[in-house]
């Protein structure tokens, strides 16, 4: 049976996000395919798959991107959705815990990755916002609204981006001790 | 000058391609090789293969065009590379066991 749920994570919360469709795949309700804020999951083995999400460099269609997610299938993780350059991968519990980092290089370079997607989304916001409260003195009032939800977005980016590069300060930190 | 220190990661990749392996038997065997204390995710070895073929360390083997069973190998920069790395461990594991038997 399939199941439709309707979910908001932003960005920044993407490990908050792979904790969530994990406990969904305990319960038995696996993620089948991905949208927009949405989520399809069908019936399976509770504890069956683990879940992960990786933000790619580039589109998913691109040829690195396809290299690198036939590789991952070649590793038993299948892609089971993409949103943007989002991709959700799902493998067998019995092949091995499911991770797709093993190294805080590696770790880091995704968080950055994901940073660097919140900067330009948030300064790119606040500029549009900045731009459209201007305007709205000048020219028409109902910029204001629009202006005021991009100012709102821009900061919440700057945030998340925020709550991230702590995340990442502390695994440079632990490199410089450990592999 | 001598290389750097290899990766855990690095050191138990070239050693497994002493044998031509795809993606997958390398993280079984490297898990098997150090009794399931390493366990390469596929991710980071995606870019370790990468890294190393750039650098000329192994080889993907030809065959397969198919990503998911693409074999790799390692060269005779590879060894080479190993084998320096088996000086500096020795080197580490030896002035490691005299110092520290000297202070017990």
């Amino acid at each position: 049976m399939r199941t439709t749920i309707k979910k908001v994570f932003w960005a920044w919360e993407f490990e908050k996000e792979e904790v969530w469709l994990n406990e969904m795949a305990a319960k038995g309700l696996c993620l089948v395919s991905v949208g927009f804020c949405r989520y399809e999951f069908e019936d399976c083995q509770p504890g069956e798959y683990g879940i992960r999400i990786e933000l790619l460099e580039h589109k998913p269609n691109h040829p690195e991107s396809v290299k690198y997610l036939e590789f991952l299938e070649g590793t038993g993780a299948e892609q089971v959705g993409s949103w943007m350059k989002w991709v959700y991968f799902r493998k067998k519990k019995a092949d091995g815990a499911f991770e797709l980092f093993s190294d805080n290089p590696t770790r880091i370079k995704h968080l950055s990755r994901v940073m660097h997607l919140l900067l330009v989304l948030g300064l790119l916001n606040l500029l549009v916002g900045a731009y459209n409260l201007v305007l709205c003195f000048a020219w028409d009032s109902a910029l204001s609204a629009i202006g005021t939800v991009n100012i709102i977005l821009g900061i919440f980016a700057m945030v998340g981006y925020a709550k991230l590069r702590k995340k990442r300060s502390r695994l440079k930190e632990e490199q410089q001790l450990f592999e | 000058m001598p290389n750097p220190a290899l990766t855990e990661a690095v050191y138990y990749i070239l050693l497994s391609l002493m044998q031509p392996m795809h993606g997958y038997g390398i993280m079984q065997n490297v898990e098997a090789l150090s009794g399931g204390r390493v366990r390469l995710a596929a991710g980071t070895l995606y870019g370790a293969l990468s890294t190393l073929l750039e650098r000329g360390w192994i080889t993907a083997l030809p065959g397969p065009k198919d990503n998911r069973k693409k074999e790799y190998q390692i060269t005779p920069a590879g060894r080479d590379a190993v084998e320096g790395e088996l000086l500096r461990l020795r080197e580490l594991l030896d002035n490691g066991t005299k110092i520290m038997e000297e202070n017990r």
